[in-house]
């Protein structure tokens, strides 16, 4: 961990801790998180963190430039990562299937596997959330196995259903509300995860770990999940 | 009696319910969202007396949107000239004025600057969502009804408060509408050293021009195109009015409806005023980016928000 602050904005932060993506950076984000969020008080209005940063959004009517930087300094000086590293662990059941997860055929074939064994391999990992963004409690989560890693598609989809389970590259998320997007979509989920980020308590948070874990169509439906297939192919 | 309301007789193209904004929930993934001129955000609260955060609309291009009174009201007008009217005489901007029972006022076409802000006596009646009435169609979120749509024909505006008294602009504040060309002021940021020299150079002297392609989330400037050494970035946080600039070189300007996170290199970020000045720029303006420190821009804000005090 080495703290550097850039300027983002008239009034706004870059805090860097890291340069690179890794599990581990998520113990001391979680502490600066909280470290920043006790010493700016009132005189924070967001901070977002992510994979390597958090950016610190302030009251420049409170604080100078200066004062914040000053601040976020003495802040994190004596900074020592969250004690529990894990987090929550949630199971997100979702139904694999082509109807709903037009690129599971096509994932597979790239992979040079089944896409009973590509089900297998997306749900045998703990998945770490990085940073929530994109839309509201969209969890961008990792690292998916080498092996079924796959670029996002060429041209995006102007509509992907809510619930959605993607991969793109070497991570994967779940599409919370109807939105565009380019990711490889395997399945669909019910829990619904736009409704906890609106009332303000995310369901995943930054340090959890998810583990998906495969159901059928009818285990499905009883949970309150939509069947209708994906609007637009690729 | 029934109560006081207005009845949207005929929907324009983009008419939104908003305020300052929604804050405090980046977090969540949930973007700022809230009026894009803020400026003439607040004086059109400001005119009518309400508080600062009093949900307004924001009305975009006019498109002939039509609004019916049931009762008389005290409403306020400003930002863009979109060709209001009340029963077909011109209404001016930056003041409060009477709509009487049965009058329809009728925005028609941007004359000059691109959104006009709507003032009820003490606000519009919305959901509070995550602490703002602020409507963001990309994330379903806020409007009468709370799924982030535009005003519908059909819909119903009611206000929380009864006509206050008037109050005039005081002169020389109210603010300009950009016309053939504006400058907007820009705070360098951090990663603005990984440009080349000559785009650095080229970003602050030649003239941008804002393209077809803006809206709530972004506006699109063209030109000859930046260069950064940084292909992508590991996505972080971003703020009001960041300058990213994709492989194409073209820089985009992240406006309140924006992503909270992203991986493309940033430049700087424009100013809360020069943001407030970008979205009253229709397609096709030149805009000319200046290099301003953050405390000199703090300077300015705080100037600014003077005024309401």
């Amino acid at each position: 961990m080495k703290l550097r602050l850039e300027t983002a904005a008239m009034d706004a932060v870059t805090v860097r801790l890291f340069d690179t993506i890794d599990e581990s950076n998520m113990a001391w984000i979680i502490a600066a998180d909280q470290t920043l969020r006790d010493a700016l008080g009132e005189a924070l209005i967001d901070l977002i963190p992510s994979y390597t940063t958090l950016l610190v959004h302030y009251d420049s009517q409170q604080l100078t430039f200066g004062q914040v930087a000053t601040l976020i300094r003495s802040a994190l000086r004596h900074l020592t990562p969250a004690e529990s590293q894990d987090g929550q662990l949630h199971e997100i059941p979702v139904w694999y299937d082509e109807s709903v997860g037009p690129e599971l055929p096509l994932v597979a074939k790239r992979a040079g596997l089944s896409v009973g064994s590509l089900i297998e391999r997306h749900c045998d990992h703990d998945y770490c959330v990085f940073a929530l963004g994109f839309a509201p409690g969209y969890g961008f989560m990792g690292l998916v196995d080498e092996g079924i890693a796959t670029p996002r598609l060429k041209t995006p989809r102007r509509k992907v259903a809510a619930g959605s389970v993607g991969i793109a590259d070497r991570q994967t998320a779940i599409y919370p509300l109807l939105s565009p997007g380019g990711w490889n979509i395997l399945g669909r989920t019910a829990v619904p995860l736009f409704e906890y980020a609106k009332r303000g308590e995310p369901l995943l948070r930054p340090g959890d770990k998810v583990r998906f874990k495969a159901i059928g169509k009818a285990e499905f439906e009883a949970a309150g999940g939509d069947t209708t297939p994906m609007e637009e192919r690729p | 009696m029934s109560q006081a309301m207005l009845t949207v007789k005929q929907a324009g193209p983009l008419a939104l319910i908003q305020d300052l904004g929604r804050f405090g929930v980046g977090h969540l993934g949930v973007t700022q969202s809230g009026a894009a001129d803020w400026i003439s955000f607040r004086w059109a609260n400001w005119l009518i007396g309400n508080a600062p955060d009093s949900a307004a609309l924001e009305i975009v291009m006019g498109g002939n949107l039509s609004l019916v009174a049931n009762a008389e009201v005290r409403l306020a007008l400003t930002g863009a000239d979109l060709g209001a009217t009340i029963d077909g005489q011109p209404l001016a901007t930056n003041t409060s004025f009477l709509l009487r029972s049965g009058q329809t006022l009728i925005f028609s076409q941007p004359r000059r600057g691109l959104r006009a802000y709507l003032a009820f006596p003490g606000g519009l009646n919305a959901p509070t969502i995550l602490g703002s009435r602020s409507c963001t169609a990309r994330e379903q979120i806020g409007g009468l009804r709370d799924d982030g749509k535009p005003l519908q024909t059909g819909d119903q505006l009611t206000w929380q408060g009864n006509s206050p008294g008037e109050r005039s602009l005081p002169e020389g504040t109210a603010p300009a509408m950009p016309e053939k060309s504006c400058q907007l002021s820009m705070v360098l940021g951090s990663q603005a050293s990984n440009f080349a020299g000559r785009s650095l150079y080229n970003a602050f002297n030649q003239p941008w021009t804002v393209d077809n392609r803006a809206d709530r989330m972004g506006v699109r400037l063209t030109g000859q195109p930046l260069h950064c050494t940084l292909g992508g970035i590991i996505s972080e946080g971003i703020p009001l009015g960041a300058v990213q600039i994709p492989p194409d070189g073209q820089p985009i300007v992240l406006m309140n409806d924006r992503q909270t996170i992203g991986g493309y290199p940033r430049l700087g970020a424009l100013t809360p005023m020069a943001c407030a000045l970008l979205a009253q720029c229709v397609p096709g303006t030149e805009v000319h980016l200046s290099p301003v420190s953050a405390s000199q821009a703090q300077i300015a804000y705080r100037k600014q928000l003077s005024h309401w005090h």
